[in-house]
């Protein structure tokens, strides 16, 4: 402390201190966190007549809306199938939706209104990891399932024995992905650029350093950034003095456009490979000619000529005028493996739906043919490994489940 | 060696940005000793009166890629968001701070943060809280100089800064009106007792600072195309830190300030430790509030008591 240069401001420091600690409280409190349901799992009374009802909540605004949106239009299209169809027994599904804007504390409260609010008897969402996360334990100590169509990272199954997915998961996506660039594009030198306040991206990029490294490619420069930064250009420069090969990019598709830019315009030349993070229909819009030639994970190809998949998109052209994406795929999936569920469940309280759930075998879903396995993770499920090509999604490579290690084992722990 | 002079560059150009938000604070705190701290939200405002006008003249006007007519919109885009700015930034001492001229300070930086919860959510409710994309106004290209990369994009950034700060440099040390904004600075009272329209020129020094903050919504909107109504926060809290650094109330010393921080950010992003780039400049905040809490080029020694 140098006492000299405190006494001259004596008069204005206090006040300037004091301003600034209330700035700060003020920043720190913007978003309270609401306390947790008290209700219990008495919740589903509303299910004991008249319509079911169904819980969705996503990211339908917010940096992540493809996200919320894609899944949003294609629940509600499964939905009016099964409601058209003569409903379950008789019953109309109602599906009750919330918006958590991208973020995970009002993923938090989306599920805490659903559930002690609506009475809903199940829970499907999120798209986000961080969201699924956040929102899980929610469902579990309420004895409500929860489905999330494409949350991948591995813990959020591990909330509890409630909470299911219908989608791969991240050791087994990274897995992929590493093992492809070594592999098939025989990369050796690569870099990761991870997005540190992001569940997805942390996990995925465990995976993908320890197989990439493990098939005796080096990993030369690791750099992160968060999520809803503008400027990667520094992290982008660090990568650049050791001239990988490829740039892994296991982030979500706001972000992955912006940096495909500005590595272009730091004459950086390197695909950057990526998970289903990236799949959304602003990919290209934001990225542009800078993501020619880099290549991510999905869960399925809108031009898959198998006629699941042509009457899926065909039906979802119809009614929203745009190509289904990987996100809408799976949350048409989960939609109908919850309908499916319901309709075998013994009673419709959420016990006897999570075993029914838990049951699900050799269901045929546009993502594929979904097995729930012991973990509640779908195993089994085939990875499409999509390109950019000439402005637009090429399909580059299908791997089928048992062309690398056992999903089963991976997926487990 | 490369990569210094990389993100030298990098930095600076950031850091321009930051200097151009910070200067807004320094001059509003000169002379009303008010943190204003919904500025960081009128920079996000200009940068979205940049996107809707720029999305206007480009769906309007198809046939100006390439050349000096897309400069010309370009400039009028500026031009406007300014306008927008300014006006924005007049109501809003008018209407919102002005009453509480003989309030207890205490009131207007409550009053301010209300101001910038207002511009936040407010934005997310008209604009939508997705992020849009601000549209390429001019033609962009990848320069190289040696080793560094840049684009006409970031040249812009800091032709355009540099020329605002002198304009600004001129009109504080240069004009009647800069000298009576001094005037006031030193002493609002003596400076009503002389004379001086106290009220205008504080109404004058809010649309100043606006106005250069829409410069900077532009900029940066030019060079980091992604905006969202919260857009404003962190560049908002960092360009204060800028402004302390300097020494807040001290013009030059706000532009020095951010530029430093511009450029500590970018090689702490592209070293090891770029998960810590976040908290760099509250780090630095710390560290001046604990040993040099006038700033820089504090100027605070002879304050009466």
């Amino acid at each position: 402390m140098c006492a000299h240069s405190l006494q001259g401001i004596a008069v204005m420091r206090p006040n300037f201190l004091k301003s600034f600690t209330i700035i700060a409280a003020v920043l720190l409190a913007g978003c309270p966190p609401k306390s947790e349901v008290g209700g219990g799992g008495g919740g589903n009374a509303a299910n004991s007549g008249g319509d079911i009802l169904i819980g969705e909540y996503g990211s339908l605004t917010g940096a992540q809306a493809t996200f919320g949106q894609s899944t949003h239009n294609a629940i509600m299209m499964a939905v009016d199938e099964i409601n058209g169809t003569g409903g379950i027994n008789g019953r109309k599904i109602k599906v009750i939706t919330e918006d958590d804007q991208s973020k995970q504390e009002e993923a938090a409260n989306a599920v805490t209104k659903l559930i002690s609010q609506n009475g809903v008897l199940a829970i499907l969402g999120e798209v986000a990891s961080s969201n699924s996360l956040a929102a899980a334990p929610i469902c579990q100590s309420n004895k409500v399932p929860m489905i999330t169509p494409s949350s991948t990272n591995p813990e959020v199954t591990k909330k509890g024995d409630y909470i299911f997915r219908v989608c791969f998961t991240d050791d087994y996506q990274g897995e992929n992905i590493a093992r492809y660039a070594a592999t098939q594009l025989h990369i050796k030198r690569a870099a990761i650029l991870t997005d540190v306040k992001n569940d997805y991206s942390t996990g995925l990029t465990t995976t993908i350093e320890r197989v990439f490294t493990s098939l005796g490619g080096q990993i030369v420069a690791k750099q992160s950034y968060s999520n809803g930064d503008s400027d990667f250009r520094s992290q982008l420069t660090a990568v650049r003095t050791q001239n990988p090969e490829a740039i892994f990019v296991p982030g979500y598709y706001t972000d992955v456009g912006q940096i495909a830019i500005q590595a272009r315009d730091l004459g950086m030349k390197q695909p950057l490979l990526g998970g289903d993070g990236w799949e959304s229909p602003k990919l290209i819009e934001i990225g542009g000619k800078a993501l020619e030639g880099s290549m991510y994970t999905n869960h399925y190809f809108y031009a898959d000529p198998t006629p699941v998949v042509r009457n899926f998109v065909q039906r979802y052209r119809d009614r929203y005028g745009a190509i289904p994406d990987g996100m809408a795929a799976l949350g048409y999936d989960a939609a109908h493996v919850l309908a499916d569920a319901i309709k075998r469940a013994k009673k419709l309280d959420g016990p006897s739906l999570r075993d029914a759930i838990a049951a699900t075998r050799n269901f045929q879903g546009v993502t594929g043919t979904i097995n729930i396995g012991p973990d509640r993770n779908a195993v089994g499920k085939k990875i499409i490994i999509e390109e950019v090509k000439n402005g637009q999604l090429a399909l580059k490579a299908t791997i089928e489940p048992t062309a690398s290690a056992t999903p089963t084992a991976t997926a487990a722990q | 060696m490369q990569a210094f002079l990389q993100n030298l560059l990098n930095g600076i150009a950031v850091g321009a940005i930051y200097a151009l938000i910070a200067l807004g604070y320094t001059m509003v705190y000169g002379i009303l000793k008010l943190i204003n701290f919904a500025h960081g939200d009128v920079f996000m405002l200009g940068s979205f009166v940049g996107y809707y006008a720029g999305r206007f003249a480009i769906a309007h006007m198809q046939d100006t890629s390439g050349t000096w007519t897309s400069w010309f919109v370009a400039g009028a885009i500026m031009l406007l968001a300014m306008m927008t700015c300014g006006l924005f930034g007049y109501l809003n001492e008018r209407i919102a701070y002005r009453p509480l001229r003989n309030a207890p300070r205490i009131a207007s930086l409550i009053t301010a943060i209300g101001v910038s919860f207002f511009l936040e959510y407010g934005g997310q409710f008209v604009f939508g809280p997705d992020p849009k994309f601000f549209p390429e106004l001019v033609e962009k290209h990848v320069l190289q100089f040696g080793g560094i990369t840049t684009t006409n994009y970031q040249l812009i950034v800091l032709v355009v800064a540099i020329i605002f700060m002198a304009i600004l440099q001129y009109i504080v040390y240069g004009t009647k009106f800069g000298r009576a904004m001094r005037a006031v600075s030193f002493s609002y009272e003596s400076a009503s007792l002389m004379g001086i329209p106290t009220d205008r020129i504080i109404s004058l020094t809010f649309v100043l600072g606006s106005a250069l903050a829409a410069v900077a919504g532009i900029l940066q909107g030019l060079s980091y195309p992604k905006i969202d109504p919260l857009m404003g926060i962190l560049p908002g809290l960092k360009a204060f830190v800028a402004a302390v650094l300097g020494g807040i109330g001290n013009v030059p010393g706000a532009v020095v300030g951010g530029l430093l921080i511009g450029v500590i950010e970018s090689f702490v992003s592209g070293s090891r430790f770029s998960n810590f780039t976040p908290a760099i400049a509250f780090v630095i905040l710390i560290g001046i509030l604990l040993f040099r809490p006038s700033g820089l080029f504090g100027k605070y020694e002879a304050e009466k008591v």
